[in-house]
């Protein structure tokens, strides 16, 4: 039953956790409680609410620290939770994506130490000490990611809901060094559906951004 | 009213949402979380067709966090009333829990409402529902038709075919595809008493709004509706489908807010596909390649409950090309599946496969350039209605494409050109849409420190309506773009059509610029009239507004900023509404284009890859080109996917769609699509609007299936007259 947020002592924020939600909040003030789960394992799921109390008597839960765009979050999580559902239910992070919830579309892609993972086919609980950063924790402050930029130079999208995954995955695609040509960023880019299809200008944009147009 | 310098307009701006996009600040529904939201999961039917004779929900029911399972048995006796909304089809729509019927596999059957995501979706697995079952009807090929026919008919083309020195006679068929938009479709309700507040995934928030009021028996006016940004829809948010009126009943049946996002597999069955089509082509030409007769007989699947026939489907048969004698049916077959709906290009992109491919075989059979062949084909008028076109630049994309892909240089005989293992061929084919237009309403303020916002419940779901309204709104306000905002997708701003065939630059685009005229012709009336003012005593008619600032045209530096003008004259804000209904036209208007394809076919392996590919089109003016060539881009790029890829494959002993998902229905990625490029010939439709423009959206996906299909048989000699064309189909 904790959800403790700091500032990580390594990492510095590239900018404050968004305003908590309400079940963050509960979460956090049940701190104040006292009660402190040993060993991993709760009986109560803090990131449930408050009148889910009861239920997650029940529901197998577990207590996992990660750090989410330099936050630190220590939080007690369903089994069951995708990152992607923590980041999105619980964290308020709506930046990524839900396209498909089985890998096959990157709408969800977020970085997780250093690699770009579908966030939705990793489980919340097996992410103890992570360091995640999603779309939102690209920018510093009002200065976006030179992708970020290149997405909008370029045009690099239309409904945008593909976009943060694409970002994500475009600076993962870049730090990788996958990007000697147009034609491996269009390899190493296929993991992130548009169906706008605006393939030709993603590509533009991972190019601008790697300094090669 | 002086005509207003446009310096926006016409301009390559930026997305003005693009900083929200890349950022992830912008609100999709699912992204809206209220107060105490709880999550509501779909059972859908696991028979194609039958009756439920038992629900089990103990199980689900026991789950930790588990509120209600909503069932037919349990669920509240809706009302249903008919919604006059012009979304509705002939038949009755699916009234969700109000009966023990199934008519579709994947059909909703109960829905689990639970306090988090994790319990709903687990207990939604373990509700028990035992079936009636019967072999559903779902093959296009093995059912009957329904109902009378569609037809048309001018001159007599039987006789026509009979004397034709060539004659030609051709089935194609076209699979089922689902607009796979990336966003899920997803609404968040919330009751308070009797009002309902609804974030939803939509292309026109009336149409959630009139359907819950139809379905619960409430005035539409208890009802908003919120859809700041769209994830995609290509005509599939149109609609309101029924897990709008399951997020609805989930909150009220529970008392808290309620979220519904369906699965990507239950988009196969929940929302609309464009539906699969037989289509029999028989055409008649003299050997000089003049068309003598053509005759189209159509086959396409709809539900056992509604009727839905794609309405432009069987428009180009009767005016794209000169032809003295046509004969047209149209038969829809009832199958145990859902209903279809409109998708991008609904209608012409059917039409364009079989029209454009029959052409091109014409062409071969003759020895003739496909391009002269459509050139010796060109109409002076509509010969469906005998009207003049408003205008049809078909000829100049012709001439701009051929000269820009390189036309010249193709070797006409099939086969002919190898790299490799490759196969290299280019194909061509022509795009029409027609051009709607829609009335509509729109409000501007412009507030004394000189910032405008206009509003109008239209919506974007990707063309950029917020960035092309904007652009419209800075010029004919004569303000700088960051001085205008530009709001949408809201039912409490003023009344917008559909988003929807490309009609909102059109009809919203003219709504906001007479808005945002009115408000400039208030303000310089205002100045004229005002002795205080350095306007005073001016023509009205001669005052024009740039950079916010009023002054005379012929003399710039008499005249005053809008901060001047209403701070000295205590006003705080000017306001006006903007309206537009788009009159009789006496005229056939219609947007245009030619597509270029170059394939490469693995000759062993029977795999086709795109090279490159050209549209160019005549859609009348552009307002926002960066926007425009992005819609371009991407509908070729959808256009491959239908070409190439995409099929719904259905196993007919149960009516379960097999591939009702994103790695199996596959659509292109990034490897799959080369450059591509577009050109919009110059020019502008006055007579479609006051703008100018034709609609853009639709018409650069018509022709690119045709064309990449008229490429592989360029480059193999094989003729596949089945979309998608498949390895298979090619070995």
């Amino acid at each position: 039953m904790s959800t403790e947020t700091s500032e990580s002592a390594t990492s510095p924020p590239t900018q404050p956790p968004s305003a908590p939600s309400r079940r963050t909040f509960i979460a956090t003030t049940s701190v104040a409680g006292g009660v402190i789960a040993a060993g991993g394992l709760t009986a109560g799921s803090s990131l449930l609410g408050a009148d889910e109390a009861a239920a997650a008597d029940t529901a197998p839960s577990s207590r996992v620290s990660l750090t989410v765009n330099g936050w630190r979050h220590t939080v007690t999580v369903d089994n069951r939770t995708s990152l992607l559902d923590l980041l999105r239910e619980h964290f308020g992070l709506t930046g990524s994506k839900k396209g498909c919830n089985a890998g096959a579309c990157g709408a969800c892609t977020v970085m997780v130490d250093g690699h770009r993972v579908n966030s939705c086919l990793t489980l919340a609980v097996r992410l103890e000490g992570a360091e995640v950063t999603t779309v939102e924790g690209l920018a510093e402050g009002d200065q976006l990611h030179p992708l970020q930029q290149a997405f909008i130079d370029q045009d690099a999208f239309q409904c945008g809901y593909c976009t943060p995954g694409q970002i994500v995955s475009g600076v993962g695609c870049i730090q990788e060094g996958h990007t000697g040509s147009a034609e491996e960023i269009r390899e190493w880019m296929s993991g992130n559906i548009c169906r706008c299809g605006c393939y030709v200008k993603i590509v533009r944009a991972v190019e601008q951004a790697t300094g090669r147009k | 009213m002086s005509p207003q310098p446009q310096a926006a307009v016409g301009a390559p701006l930026s997305r003005v949402d693009g900083r929200l996009k890349v950022t992830g600040r912008a609100k999709y529904a699912a992204d809206h979380e209220p107060e105490g939201v709880v999550h509501a999961v779909v059972v859908d039917s696991s028979v194609g067709r039958g009756r439920i004779t038992g629900i089990d929900t103990r199980a689900a029911e026991a789950q930790p966090g588990v509120l209600k399972v909503i069932h037919h048995r349990n669920a509240p006796e809706l009302p249903y009333g008919p919604n006059p909304g012009s979304l509705n089809l002939p038949g009755e729509r699916l009234r969700v829990f109000q009966d023990d019927q199934v008519r579709f596999h994947g059909q909703p059957v109960a829905a689990v409402v639970a306090t988090t995501l994790e319990a709903a979706q687990h207990a939604a697995s373990l509700v028990k529902i035992d079936y009636d079952a019967e072999r559903p009807a779902t093959d296009l090929t093995e059912a009957p038709a329904a109902g009378e026919p569609r037809t048309y008919a001018r001159g007599d083309a039987e006789a026509a075919l009979r004397d034709a020195p060539v004659r030609l006679e051709m089935t194609y068929r076209l699979a089922r595809t689902h607009h796979n938009a990336m966003e899920l479709h997803a609404t968040v309700a919330q009751w308070e008493g009797e009002r309902l507040t609804l974030w939803d995934k939509t292309q026109w928030v009336q149409s959630p709004r009139d359907e819950l009021a139809a379905n619960f028996g409430i005035p539409a006016a208890n009802i908003r509706v919120i859809s700041p940004f769209v994830g995609g829809a290509f005509g599939n948010a149109a609609r309101a489908w029924p897990h709008l009126t399951i997020a609805a009943l989930a909150a009220r049946e529970t008392g808290r807010p309620a979220k519904l996002v369906l699965t990507r597999r239950q988009l196969y069955f929940g929302v609309g596909y464009r539906p699969s089509y037989e289509y029999k082509v028989r055409l008649g030409s003299d050997r000089r390649g003049r068309l003598t007769a053509m005759t189209h007989d159509l086959r396409s699947e709809t539900s056992g409950y509604e009727t839905f026939a794609e309405r432009g489907v069987i428009v180009p048969g009767q005016m794209l090309y000169t032809t003295p004698n046509v004969s047209q049916t149209h038969r829809t077959v009832p199958l145990d599946v859902n209903t279809p709906t409109p998708m991008r290009g609904p209608g012409y992109s059917t039409a364009a496969f079989p029209i454009e491919s029959a052409m091109d075989q014409l062409a071969a059979e003759l020895g003739m350039d496909p391009i002269e062949l459509r050139r010796r084909n060109e109409p002076e008028n509509d010969q469906s209605s005998g009207r003049p076109f408003s205008t049809r630049r078909l000829r100049e994309c012709y001439t701009v494409g051929a000269r820009e892909f390189g036309w010249d240089r193709r070797n006409p005989k099939p086969r002919s050109t190898r790299d490799g293992d490759w196969l290299i061929g280019t194909g061509m084919a022509t795009a029409l849409y027609d051009t709607l237009r829609a009335p509509g309403q729109a409000s501007v303020r412009l507030d004394a420190d000189g910032a405008a916002l206009v509003e109008s419940s239209t919506s974007d779901m990707g063309p950029g309506t917020y960035t092309s309204m904007t652009q419209v709104a800075a010029d004919a306000l004569g303000l700088a773009v960051r001085n205008v905002t530009f709001r949408l997708g809201d039912t409490n701003m003023p009344t917008a059509p559909l988003h929807g065939g490309s009609l909102t630059m059109a009809s919203v685009g003219s709504t906001v610029q007479d808005g945002c005229d009115k408000l400039r012709q208030q303000a310089i009336e205002l100045a004229v009239e005002d002795a205080r003012s350095p306007l005073y005593g001016v023509d009205a008619g001669d005052v024009v507004v740039r950079g916010g600032r009023l002054h005379v045209r012929d003399n710039p530096a008499r005249g005053e900023t809008y901060r001047q003008l209403l701070t000295r004259n205590n006003r705080e804000y000017l306001e006006a509404t903007g309206s537009w209904t788009p009159g009789q036209s006496r005229s056939s208007m219609f947007a245009y284009g030619a597509v270029f394809a170059e394939v490469a076919v693995d000759a062993r392996l029977g795999l086709v890859r795109v090279r490159r590919m050209l549209g160019v089109f005549d859609a009348g003016r552009i307002i926002s080109p960066k926007l425009a060539d992005s819609q371009a881009i991407g509908a070729m790029t959808g256009g491959i996917g239908a070409a190439l890829l995409e099929h719904t494959v259905t196993d007919h002993r149960d009516g379960r769609i097999v591939n009702a998902n994103l790695a199996d229905y596959l659509v292109p990625v990034n490897a799959d699509v080369p450059d591509l490029k577009a050109i919009y010939v110059d020019g502008r439709d006055d007579e479609a609007d006051p703008l100018g423009v034709k609609g853009l959206g639709e018409v650069v996906l018509v022709g690119v299936a045709p064309a990449i299909a008229n490429a592989v048989f360029h480059a193999t000699g094989r003729r596949v007259r089945e979309l998608p064309i498949t390895a298979e189909s090619l070995l």
